[in-house]
């Protein structure tokens, strides 16, 4: 495999709005809908071109769930476009009602997740969505990694029948993935092949994780990089391949570590083959202001830290 | 095109589908009999009289009128108005409530009972639903109407309130709202619990266009959806705030909260259908 570089920095979110207006084009039945924060969500571009099927719902995200569950009856394919504290925890019950158990064609796209959504703080800082969103039945959960990813998971949602969770962020992040790769859900990326530890990581923490690869192959650590894209429906096969290859896992994610992607995984392992594994995530605390590097960093979701838990697990198989 | 049906065959149908609810949450020994019993009247006029719909059920409602009921918890009567249309058998009632059955305590759409579009339940979402899909109906160029059913202790609910005003404000005016305006709900009458105060000034300063109904009234019922209608395409969206009484029909139910969610024994029961005729048949 060639060494994983990037030229520019771009912000998942630009990746979403790309990606909407491309399948706007393309499917009349796509309609956009947004709480208040259309420049933030990058679906400005959709609202310009498609006035008709862009709804402005203001500030009432509860209301937002339901108008789109609403509107796939007539055959619209609704996304759904805020911050993702606001598109999960604030409307779960409507999600789970209106969405989830009447198995609704919705798209929640969430924006801002995690602490890389930086200054403003805890409040808007959602590190549990992720596991609140792989409990609801038919559901299927979606966390790309960079700005190519996210264009690419955006029309591929779209073809797909029942909600989506999809997942993005607020900070410009490398862009590493190719242009015009497509996006498989529910298929799992091997980015770099390693014999030693398999790291699996998701949405931002998988460049991080591709750093720590670097330091890991220094110190003649061979590691393996798989992005978990789709943490629900898990890619069993493509996990358990890797785990029995390195014999240990490391996860890493901008989310708690409890009820993340990581716990996925390690239901994966401990029902098949159990491996030891080390967790990097937020470790049952809330976030705080910060520069969205600096809270990485301060919370244990760097590449450094990906290179310790690495080595802490390799002594533990 | 057969004749629309007139107020005393309207009247023979809702004496038939009160026996049918009672004798359903009996069965099941669970189930909601007071709101049931209390929107009788409305639900037989809707599905026998206004909606323009097909009991061949399609559930994207694409060319014709789309009815959702947000208070979910008087399913009886809804499932019982269906089942009276032949949306499904009517043997099917049997199973209210019960194991492995379609017609779940609160409806849903996971078993494919045909009819339901959407889950509902859990209180104040079905407002939003039915303005989605009455969006959903003017983007397809489709002139058929959207109605949902509400309950008056539901319009507690915040996300009412937040439908209300996008709804005014994007001009959703091919959705008739109603509500099931019975002064109940669960511990005690709403103006003891929290007050709708003027709901009809409310939903008039949200710029609604509101009537007012009596409910347990088929004359009244038919003659206020059909100015309902009248009302429809003029750039508001329509609420038709309709008195009921919970319980209607059966004496010792009528205007009693404690009939909101409560099932009758084999005596309360015999006594209820005692009271009212087996018009077209038990199931």
């Amino acid at each position: 495999m060639t060494k994983i570089t990037y030229t520019e920095q771009k912000d998942t979110r630009s990746g979403f709005g790309a990606g909407l207006l491309e399948i706007g084009r393309n499917n009349k039945n796509i309609v956009g809908l947004c709480a208040d924060l259309t420049g933030s969500l990058k679906m400005s571009d959709f609202k310009k071109e498609f006035p008709d099927r862009f709804f402005q719902v203001g500030v009432s995200e509860a209301n937002m769930m339901g108008l789109a569950a609403g509107l796939t009856i007539g055959g619209k394919i609704p996304f759904t476009g805020t911050f993702a504290n606001f598109s999960t925890g604030r409307v779960y019950d409507q999600i789970r009602q209106s969405i989830a158990y009447s198995n609704k064609n919705v798209k929640i796209c969430a924006s801002h997740a995690g602490l890389t959504l930086g200054e403003d703080g805890a409040t808007h800082q959602i590190l549990e969505d992720i596991g609140m969103m792989k409990m609801l039945p038919n559901m299927t959960v979606i966390c790309p990694c960079d700005y190519n990813q996210t264009k690419a998971a955006t029309i591929a949602i779209s073809g797909h029948t029942g909600p989506v969770y999809l997942r993005f962020g607020r900070p410009k992040m490398p862009v590493f993935t190719k242009e015009d790769e497509p996006f498989e859900i529910g298929k799992a990326q091997i980015l770099i092949k390693g014999t030693d530890v398999s790291v699996f990581a998701t949405g931002h923490l998988v460049w991080q994780a591709i750093e720590a690869e670097a330091i890991l192959a220094e110190k003649g650590i061979s590691a393996e990089i798989i992005n978990i894209h789709t943490i629900k429906p898990i890619d069993a096969e493509t996990i358990l391949t890797s785990t029995t290859k390195t014999g240990c896992a490391v996860s890493a994610e901008e989310h708690q570590i409890n009820g993340g992607m990581g716990e996925s995984i390690s239901r994966v392992l401990l029902q098949h083959r159990p491996v030891p594994m080390e967790y990097v995530g937020v470790n049952d605390s809330f976030g705080e202001s910060g520069k969205p590097m600096e809270l990485l960093a301060k919370y244990g979701l760097s590449a450094d830290k990906i290179v310790e838990a690495v080595e802490n697990v390799i002594q533990r198989k | 095109m057969p004749e629309p049906l007139t107020i005393p065959q309207l009247n023979r149908i809702a004496s038939q589908v009160r026996r049918d609810i009672v004798r359903m949450v009996h069965s099941a020994q669970s189930g909601h009999p007071g709101g049931s019993l209390g929107c009788t009247d409305f639900m037989v006029a809707m599905y026998f009289r206004i909606l323009k719909h097909n009991p061949n059920f399609k559930p994207d409602g694409t060319g014709e009128d789309v009815f959702f009921l947000s208070n979910g918890h008087i399913s009886p009567v809804w499932y019982s108005v269906l089942a009276r249309n032949k949306y499904f058998d009517l043997e099917e009632l049997n199973t209210f409530r019960k194991i492995n059955s379609r017609l779940q305590g609160h409806p849903a759409t996971k078993e494919g009972l045909p009819g339901v579009r959407v889950a509902s339940g859990s209180l104040g979402q079905g407002l939003s639903v039915a303005v989605g899909a009455a969006l959903s109906k003017k983007l397809n160029g489709d002139n058929h109407m959207v109605y949902v059913l509400m309950g008056d202790g539901e319009q507690q609910e915040g996300q009412i309130w937040e439908a209300t005003m996008f709804a005014a404000h994007n001009k959703v005016d091919n959705l008739i709202a109603t509500v099931d305006y019975n002064g109940q709900q669960i511990d005690g009458p709403v103006d003891s619990i929290n007050t709708l105060g003027n709901l009809r000034a409310k939903y008039e300063a949200f710029n609604w266009e509101v009537i007012e109904s009596e409910g347990n009234d088929m004359n009244d019922v038919i003659s206020s959806m059909t100015l309902a209608k009248s009302l429809a395409g003029r750039g508001k969206p329509v609420i038709n705030l309709m008195k009921t009484e919970m319980g209607k029909g059966v004496d010792f139910m009528e205007g009693k909260h404690q009939w909101h969610g409560i099932p009758p024994n084999d005596e309360q029961l015999a006594s209820a259908l005692s009271q009212l005729d087996e018009t077209l048949g038990d199931y």
